[in-house]
């Protein structure tokens, strides 16, 4: 399905990070291209989340780089990666439990009026708008987001990253505390997104999900890759074997 | 029987009023359970002195009128302790920021302005008002930098400030007290002088009314734009004319507490002419009061209608996810930190103005009371909830129980610190009970 054609959206290659002297990232190298998703599985601890923080800004690789369309980029703070229209939904959500869905939403990127205040009636009538279309049921607007239940509080997280009309999208685990209607919804929403052009790297542990929702898989064990294959050319159980074997399917790209 | 099975009913509907009443005001309730308190301290002071004492000195304009003053200091301190609070941290060093910043402005104006542009000279009083808020402002920028930058907790920090800057203090003039300042500064701690009078204060009560009413007006304009639901038009009437009598009625109290006898023989012997019969020279508000006023006007627009406002709620509701929407923690920790440090500076300007002097005591164990009304009034320790009108009903709070206990005879100390830290043990359980319940 996604051989290789023209640049890609994002380059992360040859990444390394480490904490005091453990290699949580090992000289990985990943790609992503518009419209496709690529899912990132392998145990925890394998080096996914530590990965993926590095695109998202909140972490800062040691060595390796990033290219975005191409371009060598330097992301050192969570306000570059937004600048290069990388949104993260981080699997705690990240949401600050006191403040309602607007103020969650613009978090960091208030709408301010001519006099520099932040304009909180026009960021409520945006945040209706989003969520009529994500989650239409929507109605706890004025409340703390932690009165809010767990499919409420995640389509908060992901409404603050559709926003801003994001080109790559980090979704860690985004369905992980989710019942079944609402993983439809958010399988449904990736499929839209995909439709639009974005490029979506998805952590997850589920592996139907990972059949059912990605382009390619690229499996990482103890910091190091162990391989990026299609997925429409690998069963389940290749799949699995180099999650947990750390072993590459003879045939895989 | 019949009555049995009635009353629960009554109480229903009054309870289903209440709550209406409140739905449609949008007033906070713990607002209403901070200003009922107050005012039960209040009414019950002056009725132990009615009724114990034969004399109800609390409710009276004089007495009123020394407590706005009295709250000034405490209260613009309270209002920055919120942002630490909120933010998770804590500052116990603001009575010792008090104290050296009120030193040093001391010598500044006493001893080393007037050598160079003679003394009484108007640019006294300006430089160093300036000087002690920038200092202040510096002295918590440097706290503020070793919290966010080295990583110390802020109890640590601030607590080693509480020693330090007292010590700083008490060499920066050998353990003297400095007496008397500039004559224009001391009018910025209030007193009969330091008081904009009957007609100033009408004019403040005319522009804060026209406030009220703006807002009002404002709020709904900004609804209908967007199309939210409208509060009932009742509703704005009651929060317009609630707002303007609680103007009127301050300003009728400030305007009824008259200028002393001694007073009013100083000021008419340095007009040339002897006391009229009968003259009636009303305070009006105090400067000090009037500060805290604007303090608290500003520091409530930097909270609600202010990034910065936003950020530093965020932080106080999840650190990490502050950091991870792309928000500079650390420097907002510095810039809170300079922030309390600057408005303990101001403290400091008021403090030492109306003692007319700058002593080695000059806000001791401010820190405490400083905390206990950010508390009292409703803001959390645990971090992320709180409000700067809150604090300041806080200050009235602990003042008054402070200036009460001296005036019906238990002035000596100890039973005010005990009723003083058991208000705080009850308030603080009261708060933790209602949010159970809203739960």
């Amino acid at each position: 399905m996604s051989t290789n054609r023209g640049t890609p959206l994002v380059e992360m290659r040859d990444i390394s990070i480490s904490f005091g002297g453990i290699k949580a990232v090992d000289h990985v190298t990943v790609d992503l291209y518009p419209g496709e998703v690529v899912g990132l599985l392998g145990h925890n601890g394998a080096g996914k989340s530590t990965l993926i923080k590095c695109l998202s800004g909140a972490y800062q690789a040691d060595a390796g780089e990033i290219r975005i369309n191409g371009e060598k980029v330097e992301i050192t703070s969570p306000r570059d990666a937004r600048a290069q229209n990388i949104e993260t939904i981080y699997q705690t959500l990240a949401l600050a439990d006191n403040l309602d869905a607007a103020s969650n939403l613009f978090l960091g990127r208030e709408i301010v009026n001519s006099f520099g205040f932040v304009d909180e009636t026009k960021m409520e009538a945006e945040t209706r708008k989003i969520m009529a279309r994500l989650n239409p049921n929507f109605r706890k607007f004025n409340v703390p987001v932690s009165a809010l239940s767990g499919g409420q509080r995640q389509s908060v997280a992901i409404a603050r990253a559709v926003y801003f009309n994001a080109k790559i999208l980090i979704m860690d685990e985004p369905t992980a505390a989710l019942g079944p209607h609402e993983t439809q919804m958010v399988a449904e929403l990736i499929e839209e997104l995909k439709k639009q052009g974005l490029g979506i790297f998805l952590i997850e542990h589920d592996i139907h999900n990972v059949m059912k929702l990605c382009d390619r898989a690229s499996v990482m064990k103890n910091g190091q890759l162990v391989g990026t294959v299609n997925v429409n050319e690998v069963t389940d159980d290749d799949i699995l074997g180099m999650i947990i074997m750390g072993k590459k399917p003879a045939k895989a790209a | 029987m019949t009555e049995t099975t009635h009353q629960p009913q009554a109480q229903d509907k009054a309870e289903g009023a209440i709550a209406r009443f409140l739905r449609a005001t949008e007033l906070d309730p713990r607002l209403i359970g901070m200003v009922g308190a107050l005012l039960l301290i209040w009414v019950g002071f002056h009725l132990y002195g009615a009724l114990v004492l034969g004399d109800g000195s609390f409710l009276t304009p004089r007495n009123l009128w020394n407590l706005s003053v009295q709250t000034a200091s405490i209260g613009i301190m309270a209002t920055g302790m919120v942002l630490v609070i909120i933010t998770r941290n804590i500052d116990l060093s603001v009575g010792s920021i008090v104290g050296v910043t009120g030193m040093y402005m001391g010598l500044l104006q006493v001893e080393w302005l007037p050598q160079y542009v003679g003394l009484g000279h108007p640019m006294i009083w300006i430089v160093t008002v300036a000087f002690g808020i920038i200092m202040g402002a510096l002295i918590g920028a440097l706290q503020g930098g070793m919290i966010a930058y080295l990583s110390i907790p802020s109890f640590i920090v601030t607590l080693g400030g509480l020693l330090v800057w007292r010590g700083v203090a008490f060499l920066a003039s050998s353990g003297r007290t400095i007496s008397p300042v500039d004559s224009t500064f001391a009018l910025i701690g209030g007193g009969p002088y330091g008081s904009i009078g009957a007609t100033g204060s009408w004019i403040i009560a005319a522009i804060a009314s026209a406030g009220v009413i703006w807002l009002v007006l404002n709020g709904r304009k900004n609804r209908r734009l967007h199309g939210f639901p409208l509060r009932p038009v009742w509703a704005e009437w009651f929060m317009g004319l609630l707002g303007c009598s609680i103007i009127v009625i301050a300003t009728l109290i400030v305007n009824s507490y008259p200028w002393p006898k001694g007073i009013l023989k100083d000021y008419y012997a340095t007009l040339g002419q002897d006391v009229p019969e009968g003259v009636f020279i009303a305070h009006g508000y105090a400067y000090p009061v009037i500060l805290l006023a604007v303090v608290a006007i500003l520091m409530t627009i930097l909270m609600t209608r202010t990034r910065f406002g936003r950020y530093v709620f965020a932080i106080g509701g999840n650190p990490e996810a502050a950091a991870l929407s792309g928000i500079n923690t650390r420097a907002m920790t510095v810039k809170i930190f300079a922030l309390m440090g600057g408005l303990a500076g101001l403290a400091g300007v008021i403090a030492s103005a109306r003692l007319n002097s700058a002593t080695n005591a000059l806000g001791d164990l401010d820190e405490l009371y400083v905390i206990a009304s950010a508390v009292v009034g409703g803001t959390s320790l645990a971090g992320g909830v709180g409000t700067i009108y809150g604090a300041i009903i806080g200050a009235l709070v602990l003042v008054s129980l402070q200036t009460g206990m001296v005036l019906i005879g238990f002035g000596d100390g100890s039973y005010r610190k005990i009723v003083i830290g058991a208000a705080l043990v009850l308030a603080v359980y009261l708060d933790i009970i209602y949010r159970k319940r809203i739960k």
